[in-house]
């Protein structure tokens, strides 16, 4: 392979591997690629009462079935005194308390943090038979309810096209008061929930259907009854339908809990058992709740990430991981712009430092250190040093000025001036060195042109590095490095023009 | 126009600064032979050693010890060049061209003191003016008389001219011109005038000052059109021998023409500048593609290779002849 193959082949596949690392981030650990970012993390409470009778208590209660678009962030069980388990039944979870003996109300908790994704819904439904029980409505005492049945399937058989919109309709008929037929049915099945009533009219019309149990997530909801809604099966594929309103689909904010007909709580040596919900939205950064969800999963790659690092060092890799930022937006401006400036990466550690001072604040001082210790300088090279004395000479001169610049704006109550210590002195002491040879061979005006140019850049390394977005993903997606390394990498091979150039050479023209 | 298109420059085979360093210099200039160019005192001792003419070297300075001996080594000595050995874009070059009493007459007639010329050497020796700032040292050199032909095209420096010898072939040449902005140095950045210079005749094609084409000199206002320059051939033939000598594919070499000593080497530029282009109005591109794509098994004698770039290079004779062999 020729260099610059090599070179494109090694730039892109360093791009491509951050890249993918990125995206595996955001989509599988769900890392925000927005800083600010916010997830609503609901906490959802159930709480089983029930009046113990002295006697042995079994009590069971359906755990909420995983949504492919729910991820259960955290489960707490509460329950003093109770043996506690967790049985899987028939591919269905049940939390079970037991006690030996007890006595009284009882109240046991169970409380979990879910968080809803953004990627579609798909519920597994497989393992639903589509077998249809049909409903004993024998006898003359049902020849009424029977032929009002009837009427309500052929009215809706008529006004729908297919299985879905017949269902739609059949609910429809059966809870408008103005529907006669209806009324019969309600009346006809007494003591029956509208769920029951639709179930078994569907089991008449031939439509396998079950319940389903559930809760709407809603901000501050407490001492909730499950809600209900009727999953049936169009020959396909199994949909929901609201019970009431005949709204096919599973609304967006409805958590399933338990489908079927297995019971929502079973309670052993107990009576009046109650099952009530309480729900609460929580905002939390999503970058918290994709790591929380990434310690569940023991994810490798936010194990061994900055997260695992003491606060401390993670606040420090913050800069650092912003530094190749700094020397590609340096690149960039040498190679594409072409932009001189005095230190190849001095202005990258200036724009650092000025992230420390604040950009106003950071420059005056460094314009301040640099006009002193200019000054200074050119006493200093009356004096005949060795060229290493002077310039430890202007190191403890720039040292001076900083502490002095602390002690004065902090005696006058400016306190941002106090950020002057982050400034890499070592540097200035050089570039004051530098600017001063410049002085005195190019003269004032070049002086100038050269620090323009390297606040300039220093500003714009600045300004990319602060960017929110920029520091959000070079902290949560250090792959980014990689990104980073592959553009430096392909900048180092770029053979076009300079913009500048394209300047300088406007008079190959004419002449 | 205040631009060129980067089609319209590519046109013109207008080399660009990361084309030059990518394709050229990191390509045809392997780094160790780099210490031969960028030590002016190796550069000298190698030319002397391969029988190329340079400036005579009146002495070297290599440390502080040295310095107590400073007058007595200048003591014989009335015109005199110091120079760092490791110095670029003439930073810390000290002209002296006479005496007056005990001050030492600069270039540009001012005066300056022995202890000045102490203070210099120092940084030099300190590192000043070298890349890096590393410590160097100083080189005393005979100063250069120009030739009579340049008398009216230059302010108080030594014109020299800058010949880009690429795999031995010189392609392109420009004379340098020290003006009263550029303080009497050679230096383009600093105002000195890029005179560009055919390679086949020698004379002049065009001239810029920072950047911008000028017809005359602007402080002594000669035109530059009636310019040659003498011994061209020679000038040719010693910037092509730096090829063997150096080693390096892609150089730009310093020739100076002394009065009485003829062209002699002043240095070697591993990574010589593209102002030349705007000089001689042509771009280098079209010149280094001739040149790569010839087939050579061995490399010609200099004097082939600088009749060639003569034939093919020269805007004066024929401009047709500057296609590509086959």
């Amino acid at each position: 392979m020729s260099p610059k193959a090599q070179v494109y082949f090694l730039g892109l596949t360093l791009i491509i591997i951050g890249l993918g690392l990125v995206a595996y981030k955001y989509f599988q650990l769900g890392l925000p690629v927005l800083p600010g970012e916010h997830q609503t993390v609901w906490t959802i409470e159930a709480k089983v009462s029930y009046t113990a009778l002295g006697k042995p208590v079994n009590a069971s209660l359906a755990l909420p079935k995983t949504q492919s678009n729910v991820e259960i962030l955290d489960e707490v069980f509460s329950s003093s005194g109770y043996g506690f388990n967790i049985e899987s039944v028939e591919g269905h979870e049940r939390a079970v308390w037991t006690k030996r003996k007890v006595e009284g109300r009882q109240a046991l908790y169970y409380k979990l943090d879910i968080y809803q994704k953004n990627t579609g819904l798909t519920i597994d439904d497989e393992r639903f038979s589509t077998e249809v029980g049909r409903p004993n409505w024998s006898g003359a005492r049902k020849a009424a309810l029977r032929s009002a049945a009837d009427v309500v399937i052929k009215d809706s058989w008529q006004a729908s096209a297919e299985t879905k919109s017949f269902t739609a309709q059949l609910i429809k008929n059966l809870n408008d008061v103005n529907n006669s037929d209806g009324v019969i049915i309600k009346d006809s099945l007494p003591g029956k929930s509208e769920v029951q009533r639709a179930l078994e009219l569907l089991a008449h019309a031939d439509i396998p259907a079950h319940i389903v149990r559930g809760i709407y997530l809603e901000d501050d909801r407490s001492r909730i009854q499950a809600s209900e809604l009727i999953e049936f099966f169009d020959g396909e594929r199994w949909l929901m339908v609201h019970p009431q309103t005949g709204r096919i689909g599973l609304p967006g904010n409805f958590l399933i809990w338990q489908q079927g007909d297995k019971s929502l709580l079973d309670i052993v040596g107990g009576k009046n058992s109650k099952v009530s919900f309480s729900v609460l939205a929580n905002d939390i950064p999503a970058r918290e709740v994709a790591l929380k969800l990434a310690d569940n999963e023991s994810s490798t790659l936010a194990d061994y990430s900055i997260y695992s690092l003491p606060i401390e060092q993670q606040s420090v890799f913050k800069f650092i991981l912003l530094v190749p930022v700094g020397t590609l937006v340096v690149i960039f401006l040498r190679v594409l712009i072409g932009v001189r400036t005095a230190g190849t990466f001095m202005p990258v550690l200036l724009a650092v430092a000025f992230i420390q001072t604040t950009l106003l604040t950071g420059v005056i001082i460094f314009l301040l250190i640099l006009m002193v210790g200019l000054w200074v300088r050119t006493y200093l090279s009356r004096l005949d040093l060795l060229l290493i004395s002077r310039i430890a000479a202007v190191v403890v001169i720039v040292v001076g000025m900083m502490a002095i610049i602390s002690i004065v704006s902090y005696k006058m109550g400016y306190d941002q001036a106090l950020t002057v210590t982050f400034f890499p002195m070592i540097i200035i002491a050089w570039t004051i060195e530098h600017m001063s040879i410049l002085w005195e061979d190019d003269g004032p005006t070049e002086v100038l042109i050269q620090t323009t140019g390297s606040l300039v850049v220093a500003i714009m390394c600045y300004l990319v590095m602060t960017n929110r977005y920029i520091e959000h993903w070079t902290f949560n997606f250090p792959e980014m490095l990689l990104v980073s390394l592959g553009m430096i990498i392909i900048l180092g091979h770029y053979t076009g023009y300079r913009l500048f150039e394209l300047l300088r050479f406007r008079h190959m023209e004419t002449s | 126009m205040l631009w060129v298109s980067p089609k319209r420059l590519r046109e013109l085979g207008v080399l660009g600064m990361n084309s030059r360093n990518v394709e050229y210099i990191s390509r045809y200039n392997p780094r160790h032979f780099y210490p031969v160019v960028d030590n002016k005192l190796n550069t000298k001792k190698l030319a002397q050693a391969n029988n190329i003419a340079v400036p005579e070297l009146l002495g070297v300075i290599e440390g502080q010890w040295q310095l107590r001996k400073l007058e007595s080594m200048l003591a014989s000595l009335d015109k005199f060049v110091v120079k760092p050995t490791r110095g670029s874009g003439g930073k810390g070059i000290l002209v002296i061209t006479g005496r007056e009493g005990n001050g030492y007459k600069k270039a540009n007639g001012s005066l300056v003191s022995l202890r000045d010329i102490h203070r210099q050497i120092n940084n030099i020796l300190g590192g000043l003016y070298s890349l890096g700032g590393k410590p160097d040292s100083a080189m005393l050199e005979a100063l250069i008389e120009y030739d009579e032909v340049f008398e009216h095209y230059t302010c108080g420096g030594v014109p020299d001219v800058r010949v880009i010898v690429f795999k031995g072939y010189p392609v392109m040449a420009m004379l340098r011109c020290a003006t009263k902005s550029s303080d009497g140095r050679a230096n383009l950045h600093q105002g000195a005038i890029g005179v560009g210079i055919d390679i086949g005749s020698g004379r002049c094609l065009n001239a810029v000052q920072h950047d911008h084409p000028i017809a005359a000199h602007p402080d002594t206002e000669k035109e530059f059109s009636a310019l040659a320059i003498p011994y061209w051939q020679s000038i040719l033939e010693l910037a092509s021998g730096c090829y063997e000598m150096s080693g390096l594919g892609y150089i730009g070499c310093d020739i100076v023409l002394d009065k009485t000593h003829g062209p002699m080497i002043l240095e070697l530029n591993a990574r010589p500048g593209l102002a030349i282009q705007l000089a001689s109005g042509v771009g280098l591109l079209d010149r280094l593609h001739h040149i790569e794509s010839m087939e050579e098994t061995s490399t010609p004698s200099v004097p082939v290779r600088v009749n060639y770039a003569q034939q093919h290079f020269s805007l004066h004779q024929s401009r047709t002849e500057s296609a590509p062999p086959g």
